[in-house]
């Protein structure tokens, strides 16, 4: 396959097909620099001084640290920001996931009356606008004492998180093949222990991967946070970075809040890329062939 | 994803509500060939064990959230009652006041976050699957370098969207640098046709990668044959796009194009932030309810989410009546199959992700 292709390659590697290469490789260079120059602007602009922010150059100069150690001001309450994002999204994960790979087994395995009906509701629920759904929640919630807690902010998170894990995890409990778990249960084991000891092993990378795109969709959640919080020691990162206060009530603050934003962000950036690397490594691979 | 499909007539042979015997311990794999799969006794109960909990968090967090919003918005807002001239502790029953006034009284604010929706929605989504398509066409064709165009298309999907309104309103700052590249000087941020722009872009930059890698995902699954044979036939490069990839990836690609529109129906962070709540220009329906609700006028903001949802319900049918939107990605069950006439291929995989 791969030599064939090599060979058509260097015969029609004529002038006309050197031209096309080039072409491709500036499409390349272009899809890049879309994709990555406004997150370099945002890393140059927080590496700056307060005094050069406005600067235009590309690279930071001098470059500082100031607006990293304004962000960990204790007065901006950053970390403790942090720490609400991690509780919120980390127990929405569990929570989501936890539901979700049950589920999601049914769904890909079995066979059962209104099964691609109730798939389709569990789907349609991830489409739903959030805010048809804070709105009365923020009233309920108002009642009941629920305003500046984390229950406030991973209960309605449910809502999207759960049909997000259900959805993926199908996904992938639908590519693995059935042969293993057949298998397993011409061997003797119940479907339980097939499911224990044959499925979650060998989906253990797509519950993972499944795993964090539900942290990262929980982790940027800012409708949810916004209106069922008003204090600010309670608040999550994103929503916390956005009331970052400057000097003046006119006066915003871009060089700190550049820094939260590269400090929420590059986490995210690191798991994206070993998420990637998940989905390469593939899910059975040799497993059944 | 090339696996094979159930054919049409599985459906009907499949035993779907099998009596339950022994839930949880299947007395053999039954196995039939010719896509019966999977069918065990004790599907059904078991199926209900494992389904149930997720149907009941969804009841509670969407289903019973929506009915208290209907309800909610036939009330009004507390305070000062016209009739008796008391203040009243409990919301007054209004009917469908709430909706009424949405076509009166307080239509123009309604109807401009209506059409500033609608607006943001088509213009984004169309120039996404634009880019998105042109992205992926790039990405297939380099052989080099094709692990890094993949991890840097997914970190504008990685960043959140609030910290990206932040990261544009910092680009687009009257001294920032999106006016030193331009050489003028635009108050982007303020009302005016520039503000919608602003979120447009910001926007696109946003989502547009994502579309393309799904779109990608999709390309990759035709074979290089059904090309090499139009080339023979004489196909230009541009007939071969229009009459062989685009009808091929199009179920990948109304997948992602559905799910950007209810996406966008929905969009509130990014205008929220980059340019700011109560904005003429930019304010869409999720920011108005948002904003009705946090000024305790529970009333009207639930009207406008129940209008909101039943906007995007109904965008959400039309695309899988109309453009036939595989959704769920099972295959074929016989109606579905019939419907269409012949088995689509399953949508590209991580379609997932584009709601996140």
């Amino acid at each position: 396959m791969t030599t064939t292709a090599n060979t058509t390659t260097k015969t029609t590697m004529t002038t006309p097909a050197k031209w096309r290469t080039w072409l491709v490789y500036a499409g390349v260079a272009l899809v890049v620099a879309y994709c990555l120059a406004p997150f370099y602007w945002m890393l140059v602009s927080s590496l700056r001084r307060t005094s050069d922010i406005f600067d235009t150059t590309l690279l930071p100069s001098p470059v500082s640290f100031d607006n990293y150690r304004a962000v960990f001001d204790p007065s901006q309450g950053f970390g403790r920001a942090l720490l609400n994002s991690l509780i919120v999204s980390g127990i929405t994960t569990v929570l989501a996931l936890l539901l979700a790979t049950f589920t999601a087994y049914a769904m890909a395995r079995l066979e059962f009356r209104f099964k691609r009906l109730i798939l389709t509701l569990i789907i349609a629920t991830s489409m739903f606008p959030v805010v048809s759904i804070v709105v009365p929640l923020l009233k309920l919630f108002t009642d009941i004492g629920w305003i500046n807690t984390y229950q406030a902010m991973i209960v309605p998170s449910m809502s999207f998180a759960l049909p997000l894990a259900v959805w993926n995890l199908t996904t992938f409990f639908r590519q693995m093949p059935d042969e293993l778990e057949q298998a397993a249960m011409i061997d003797g084991c119940t479907r339980g222990q097939a499911f224990r000891k044959i499925i979650v092993p060998l989906a253990a990378p797509g519950i993972f991967t499944t795993a964090i795109i539900t942290f990262i969709a929980a982790w940027n959640e800012f409708l949810i946070a916004l209106s069922m919080t008003n204090r600010p020691s309670i608040q999550t990162a994103p929503v916390a970075i956005s009331k970052f206060a400057g000097a003046t009530q006119f006066d915003v603050p871009f060089g700190s809040q550049m820094a939260a934003g590269v400090l929420v962000t590059i986490p995210l950036v690191i798991m994206v890329l070993l998420f990637q690397r998940r989905i390469v490594a593939g899910l059975t691979a040799g497993a059944a062939k | 994803m090339v696996d094979a499909k159930t054919p049409p007539d599985a459906a009907a042979v499949r035993p779907s509500g099998a009596a339950p015997r022994r839930a949880g311990r299947p007395a053999a794999p039954v196995r039939f060939r010719g896509g019966q799969k999977r069918a065990t006794a004790g599907s059904g109960r078991m199926a209900a064990l494992l389904v149930s909990p997720t149907l009941l968090v969804l009841t509670v967090v969407v289903l019973y959230p929506t009915i208290m919003a209907l309800r909610e918005s036939l009330y009004g807002a507390k305070g000062l009652d016209p009739e008796t001239g008391f203040i009243s502790d409990t919301e007054p029953f209004v009917g469908l006041q709430n909706y009424v006034d949405i076509f009166g009284e307080a239509g123009d604010r309604f109807w401009n976050a209506f059409w500033n929706t609608t607006f943001f929605t088509v213009v984004t989504v169309g120039l996404e699957t634009v880019i998105g398509v042109a992205m992926a066409l790039i990405m297939h064709k380099a052989f080099q370098g094709r692990a890094l165009v993949r991890a840097s298309i997914l970190i504008p999907w990685a960043v959140p969207t609030a910290i990206s309104g932040l990261l544009w309103r910092w680009i687009f700052n009257s001294d920032g640098i999106a006016n030193a590249l331009i050489g003028q000087q635009v108050l982007w941020t303020t009302e005016g046709f520039h503000a919608k722009i602003a979120v447009i872009i910001a926007e696109v930059w946003k989502t547009a990668p994502f579309i393309g890698l799904l779109v990608l995902a999709g390309l990759q699954v035709i074979g290089k044959e059904v090309y090499e044979a139009a080339r023979m036939d004489g196909a230009s490069p541009v007939r071969q796009f229009w009459h062989i990839t685009l009808p091929l990836v199009k179920p990948a690609l109304l997948v992602a194009v559905l799910f950007r529109c209810l996406d966008a129906l929905r969009m509130f962070d990014l205008p929220y932030l980059l340019v700011g709540a109560q904005k003429n220009s930019v304010e869409t329906l999720s920011m108005l309810a948002q904003n009705e609700a946090s000024n305790v006028r529970f009333g009207p903001a639930a009207a406008y989410a129940v209008i909101l949802f039943l906007y995007v319900f109904l965008i959400a049918l039309g695309f899988v009546r109309l453009l036939g939107a595989d959704v769920v990605g099972d295959g074929g069950t016989a109606r579905k199959a019939k419907r269409k006439g012949r088995l689509r291929r399953a949508p590209a995989p991580g379609r997932a992700e584009v709601s996140a």
